[in-house]
C-alpha cells in the first residue's frame, strides 16, 4: 500500500486518467451529441451597434422550407421569460447601488450591440435556418453608437435605467490618506496605462442542446458551462419560474472555459424555451464569429496610477483611478472583476500603508465584458507592475531591489492589506531569487551587449504578482454584494467492493479533475487510483455545487472532498472498531487499514466497504449501514497564490517583432497534489498573457463594427510566437485549508503581460522608450523604434 | 444532392448527401464520427485536421465531394485496437493535452509532419503546427509530445 500511496498520491505528476477518451476521439462534447427529432436553431443578430427596432417582419421566414418556428423578443415577451441576471452588485460612491437594466432573450425594442439577438429560426437543418433568417425583415432606427467608454459618460444613452451610461461608480481604501501620502511624498511616480480588450476564445465554441419531456413536463439542457448547477439556478429561478426539479443541466466534456462559460447565456435560455414550445429537441452551435461577436469579453480599462515613495524609496501610498467597459448589458460577474477582484488586489506584494481606488463601469455598444482568466487580478498586477518597474527607473535602482525592499517581510503574515484582504501567509523574496537564478539575470548585461553586436535589442523584466482565489467566505463574498455562496460541495460514496466514487460539484473542462481528485481520495484511503472515479458536471448526479472559475477548484472543491473522505474514515474506525472489538480510540487508520495500535489486529479499506453494505456483523443500535458521506465546505478565506515571472526578449528593430527568448516563473502554489498538471497550468496561463502583451486586441471601429471578429484578424498565439518556458515552485502551504493548497489556474495570465512589457520597454530603453501600450505589435515597436530615433537626430 | 464514397477509417462509407457538403460535416454529421473538431470558420484553427490520402488537411475546408474515393483517416482510426498510437502515447505521457478540443487536430498534423520529417527539430515542430490553435496548454508540452512521439516513431 506504501509503493501505491507514493505513485498515486498527493505530489506525483499522474499521468490524466482522462487523456485517452480525448486522444482517441471519443471526447463527447455538447455539439457531439444529438438527440432524435431535433432541430436546428439560428439567431438573427443585429448588424448595427445601437438602433431602435422598428419593426421586425417574420413573415417569409415562417413559411421558409424547413422551418418550424420563428420567434422575436415579443414571443419571449408574452412567455414572460426573464433574461440573464447579474450575480454581483456593488454600491456606488453617491450611496446608490449598480444599475441593473434588463436583458431581455431576444431584443425588445432596441438592440445594443453588433451581435444583439433579434430574432430565432429553428428549422430541420442548420443551412434551412440560416437561409430563413435571411428572409426576416429588420427595420432600424439607427442611434449614435457609444463606442470610446473612456467618454462614454458624453454619449447616447444606452438604457433608460443607466444615466450617463455609468453602470456604477465605486470605491475602496481610504482616499484621505492616500492623497496625503501623495501630497507628503518625495517622489510621485504617475502612469496612465491600458489593459486591452481580449476576446476568451476557448476552442469549442458555445453549444447548447435543450429537450422538453412532456410527459413529466421537465427539461433536459446539454450546454457548454463551466458550472451546470449555477446554470440551472439562474435558468430555473430566475428565467423559467420553474422548480430545479424540472431542469437537468449537463455540461459534458467542455472544450476550454476561461471564464467565458461561467454564465448562462440568452442562447441557452432560448434553446429552452424553444424546445417546449416546439415540441422538439433544439440544438444551436456558435461558429467562430459568433463567438467573436457574443462571447463576453475580457479586460478593456484604463487606469491612472499615482505612486508614492518617501526618501528611501518606499512606498507610501498607492492611488488608482479607473474606468472600464462593461459592454451592452451586465453579465453575471462583471461587476465584481474590476472591482472587487481587481481592487482588493492593489497592495501586490508590497506592505503600502495608504490606498485608494475609484473604479467607474461603463455601458457602450460593444458585448458584453465579464471574466478572464485572471478577471480583475491581471489589470490590478498589469497596472502595478507597469509602474513598480517605471519608479524603479525613475529612481534609478534596479527592478530587483525596489521590488525587495517594499516587500511584505516573511514576518508580518498574515498581513492586512488597506485594500480589505489578509493575506494568510506568503515569503516573496524567495521566489524573486529563484526566478532571477532560473533566467541567470546576473549575467543579463552581457547577453544584452552580445545582442547589441547582432544589431538586436535585448530586454528584461520582471512582475511579482499576488492573487486572490479560490472564492471564498460566503459571508464576505455576501457583505461585498456577491449573491451567491461561495462554498463547494463533495459527496464520496464507497462502494460494497471498496471502489470509490467522486461527486463534485466542480467542474472540469482541461484541468485534469478526474485525476487530481482521485489523487487526493487515494492518498488519503491509502487505495489504489484505478478504484476512483470522479464524477461531475450533471445536475441530476452531483450535489449543488459552484463549478469551476477563480481558481477554486483544488482549494475549494478539494477542501470539500478531502472533508468527505475524513468522514468516511470516521465512520470506518467505528465499523473496525466493532469488527476487531476494539476500543474507537484504539484504531489507527494507516496505509489502507485500520490497525488496533499495538496488536497486529487489521482490517483492510475494502473489508470495512463491505461490512457496511453487508452489516451482519455490524453496530447497526449506534452506526447507520452504508459508507457515503457529503462535505460542503466553505473557506474561511481566500488562498493567496504568488510568485515572479521574468522575461527576456529580443528585438529586431528593422521588424519591430518582438522575441521572447526566455522565461523564467517560480509560483508559489503552496503544496501541488499533481505537479505536471500544475505546470500545465502554468504554461497556458502564460501563453495568454504573452497573447494579451504582443498579439491580441479585440477592436471596434467608431461605428461599434468588431474589426477583429476572426483568427484572420484577431491573432492568438500559436506555436511559432511562444518560447519553450522554465517553471519553478516555492511553497509556503495555505495556512486554512487541509491540503495547504492555492490555485494555479490563473497565475501565468497574471504574471506575465507586465514582465513582457517591462521586458520590451527595458529592451528599448537605450533609445529612450519608456512606456508600450499593449499589445506590442511589430508595427507599433517599430514606430517607437523610428520615432527615438528622429528624436535623437533633432 | 449525390451519393458519395469515400474510405473511412478502413470502411467504405457511401452517403446521399447534398453537393455543398462539406468534408468535415460528412464525417460528424452524415457517419457520426465527432473526434474530429470544428473550431473556426475560417481554416485557421486546425481542430479539423484529419489525414486524405496520407496527408494532413482541415476537413473543413473541402467539400466532400472532392474526398470521392480517398482514404481518409481521422483520430478515431489512428489507434491499433486498444493501443495508442505513439503520438496518442507521446501525448498523453507529456501531458500535451487539457481540455481535448484541438487534441484531435494536433495529433493528425503531428503524426503526418514526423511521418515525413523523422528528426524534427523543436524549431520545425513550432512551424509545422502554425496551422493548430490551442488555448489551453501553451503549447510547452505539444512541443514535448511532439519530439517525445517522433522519437517513440522512429527518429
Ligand atoms: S475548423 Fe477547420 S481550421 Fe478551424
Ligand atoms: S487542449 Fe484545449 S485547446 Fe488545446
Amino acid at each position: 500500500m506504501n509503493e501505491v500511496t507514493k505513485i498515486d498520491g498527493i505530489g506525483s505528476s499522474v499521468r490524466r486518467t482522462e487523456d485517452k477518451k480525448f486522444l482517441t476521439g471519443k471526447g463527447r462534447y455538447t455539439d457531439d451529441i444529438n438527440r432524435p427529432g431535433q432541430v436546428q436553431a439560428y439567431f438573427l443578430r443585429s448588424d448595427v451597434a445601437h438602433a431602435e427596432i422598428k419593426s421586425i417582419d417574420t413573415k417569409a421566414a415562417q413559411s421558409a422550407p424547413g422551418v418550424v418556428g420563428v420567434f422575436t423578443g415579443a414571443d419571449i415577451a408574452v412567455d414572460k421569460v426573464g433574461g440573464p441576471i447579474c450575480g454581483w452588485v456593488v454600491p456606488c460612491r453617491d450611496g446608490s447601488s449598480t444599475k441593473e437594466p434588463p436583458h431581455p432573450l431576444l431584443a425588445q425594442g432596441k438592440v445594443r450591440f453588433v451581435g444583439d439577438a433579434v430574432a430565432v429560426v429553428v428549422a430541420e437543418t442548420m443551412e434551412q435556418a440560416k437561409s430563413a433568417a435571411e428572409l426576416i425583415d429588420v427595420d432600424y432606427n439607427e442611434l449614435t453608437p457609444v463606442v470610446d467608454f473612456v467618454n462614454a459618460d458624453k454619449g447616447a444613452q444606452i438604457h433608460e435605467e443607466v444615466p450617463n451610461n455609468c453602470y456604477f461608480d465605486w470605491e475602496l481604501g481610504d482616499e484621505g490618506a492616500t492623497n496625503k501620502a501623495i501630497e507628503r511624498a518625495a517622489k510621485v511616480v504617475k502612469l496612465s496605462v491600458r489593459n486591452n480588450r481580449l476576446v476568451p476564445n476557448a476552442m469549442e465554441p458555445r453549444s447548447a442542446l435543450a429537450e422538453y419531456d412532456s410527459l413529466d413536463e421537465s427539461y433536459t439542457l446539454h450546454t457548454t458551462s463551466q458550472n451546470p448547477h449555477l446554470t440551472r439556478l439562474v435558468l430555473a429561478a430566475f428565467m423559467f419560474a420553474i422548480p430545479e426539479s424540472k431542469l437537468r443541466v449537463i455540461a459534458p466534456d467542455v472544450g476550454g472555459g476561461f471564464g467565458s462559460k461561467i454564465y448562462v447565456y440568452i442562447e441557452e435560455a432560448v434553446c429552452v424555451w424553444a424546445s417546449k414550445k416546439i415540441g422538439r429537441p433544439v440544438k444551436w452551435t456558435a461558429d467562430r464569429t459568433q463567438a467573436f461577436l457574443t462571447d463576453c469579453h475580457g479586460r478593456d480599462h484604463v487606469n491612472d496610477v499615482q505612486l508614492a515613495l518617501d526618501e528611501n524609496n518606499k512606498i507610501i501610498g498607492l492611488r488608482v483611478d479607473t474606468v472600464c467597459n462593461l459592454g451592452a448589458y451586465l453579465s453575471a460577474f462583471s461587476v465584481v472583476v474590476p472591482t472587487i477582484l481587481h481592487g482588493t488586489l492593489l497592495s501586490g506584494q508590497y506592505d503600502i500603508p495608504a490606498i485608494y481606488t475609484n473604479v467607474k463601469g461603463m455601458a457602450t455598444n460593444t458585448v458584453n465584458v465579464d471574466a478572464y482568466r485572471g478577471a480583475g487580478r491581471p489589470e490590478a498586477t498589469y497596472l502595478l507592475e507597469r509602474t513598480m518597474e517605471t519608479a524603479a527607473k525613475e529612481v534609478g535602482m534596479d527592478p530587483a531591489e525596489f521590488r525587495r525592499i517594499n516587500f511584505i517581510p516573511k514576518d508580518a503574515f498574515p498581513y492586512q492589506t488597506q485594500v480589505a484582504l489578509q493575506y494568510d501567509i506568503g515569503d516573496y523574496e524567495p521566489h524573486l531569487d529563484k526566478a532571477m537564478e532560473m533566467i541567470d539575470y546576473s549575467n543579463f548585461e552581457k547577453r544584452r551587449a552580445e545582442a547589441a553586436k547582432r544589431g538586436m535589442y535585448r530586454g528584461i523584466g520582471m512582475s511579482s504578482y499576488i492573487e486572490a482565489c479560490g472564492l471564498a467566505p460566503s459571508a464576505v463574498v455576501g457583505a461585498l454584494g456577491g449573491r451567491v455562496g461561495q462554498w463547494e460541495s463533495a459527496s464520496v460514496r464507497v462502494n460494497p467492493t471498496g471502489t470509490i466514487s467522486v461527486f463534485t460539484g466542480s467542474h472540469s473542462h482541461g484541468q485534469g479533475h478526474a485525476t487530481t481528485f482521485a489523487q487526493i481520495v487515494a492518498d488519503k484511503l491509502g487505495i489504489p487510483m484505478e478504484n476512483v472515479e470522479v464524477i461531475h458536471g450533471d445536475t441530476d448526479k452531483t450535489p449543488f455545487g459552484m463549478g469551476s472559475y477563480g481558481s477554486r477548484s483544488l482549494a475549494s472543491g478539494g477542501s470539500a472532498i478531502s472533508k468527505a473522505v475524513d468522514k468516511i474514515i470516521n465512520k470506518s474506525k467505528k465499523i473496525a472498531a466493532h469488527l476487531l472489538e476494539a476500543s474507537e480510540d484504539d484504531i489507527d487508520f494507516k496505509d489502507g487499514k485500520f490497525v488496533v495500535g499495538g496488536t497486529d489486529k487489521e482490517k483492510a479499506f475494502g473489508e470495512i466497504a463491505l461490512a457496511a453494505y453487508v452489516p451482519h456483523n455490524y453496530p447497526l443500535e449506534t452506526l447507520e449501514p452504508g459508507l457515503e458521506e457529503n462535505a460542503f465546505y466553505d473557506p474561511t478565506n481566500f488562498v493567496f497564490p504568488s510568485g515572479t515571472h521574468i522575461a527576456e526578449v529580443e528585438i529586431d528593430p528593422a521588424t519591430g517583432v518582438v522575441e521572447v527568448v526566455d522565461w523564467a516563473a517560480c509560483d508559489d502554489f503552496g503544496n501541488l497534489v499533481n505537479p505536471m498538471i500544475v505546470e500545465g497550468q502554468v504554461h497556458g496561463g502564460i501563453a495568454q498573457g504573452i497573447g494579451q502583451a504582443l498579439l491580441e486586441d479585440a477592436h471596434y471601429d467608431e461605428n461599434g463594427q468588431l474589426l477583429t471578429a476572426s483568427y484572420m484578424d484577431y491573432c492568438m498565439p500559436r506555436a511559432d510566437d511562444l518560447p519553450s518556458f522554465k517553471v519553478g515552485y516555492t511553497n509556503t502551504p495555505c495556512t486554512h485549508n487541509d491540503l495547504g493548497v492555492k490555485g494555479c489556474g490563473e497565475a501565468g495570465a497574471i504574471a506575465s503581460p507586465p514582465a513582457l512589457i517591462n521586458a520590451v520597454i527595458d529592451a528599448l530603453s537605450p533609445l529612450g522608450v519608456t512606456d508600450m501600450s499593449m499589445p506590442a505589435t511589430p508595427q507599433k515597436v517599430w514606430k517607437a523604434i523610428q520615432e527615438s530615433q528622429s528624436v535623437a537626430a533633432e | 444532392m449525390g451519393e458519395i464514397s469515400l474510405k473511412l477509417n478502413g470502411k467504405l462509407e457511401t452517403k446521399d448527401v447534398a453537393d455543398n457538403t462539406l468534408l468535415i460535416d460528412f464525417i460528424r454529421e452524415h457517419v457520426g464520427l465527432t473526434g474530429t473538431h470544428v473550431g473556426c470558420d475560417t481554416s485557421q484553427c486546425g481542430a479539423c485536421v484529419i489525414h486524405l490520402d496520407g496527408v494532413s488537411v482541415k476537413a473543413c475546408t473541402m467539400l466532400a465531394k472532392q474526398a470521392e474515393g480517398s482514404e481518409i483517416v481521422t483520430i478515431e482510426g489512428l489507434a491499433d485496437g486498444d493501443e495508442l498510437h505513439p503520438m496518442q502515447q507521446a501525448f498523453h505521457e507529456n501531458h500535451g493535452l487539457q481540455c481535448g478540443f484541438c487534441t484531435p487536430g494536433m495529433v493528425m498534423s503531428a503524426v503526418e509532419m514526423v511521418t515525413k520529417n523523422k528528426n524534427i527539430s523543436e524549431d520545425e515542430i513550432r512551424k509545422g503546427l502554425e496551422g493548430n490553435i490551442c488555448r489551453c496548454t501553451g503549447y510547452h508540452n505539444i512541443v514535448q509530445s511532439v519530439k517525445a512521439g517522433a522519437a517513440k516513431m522512429g527518429g
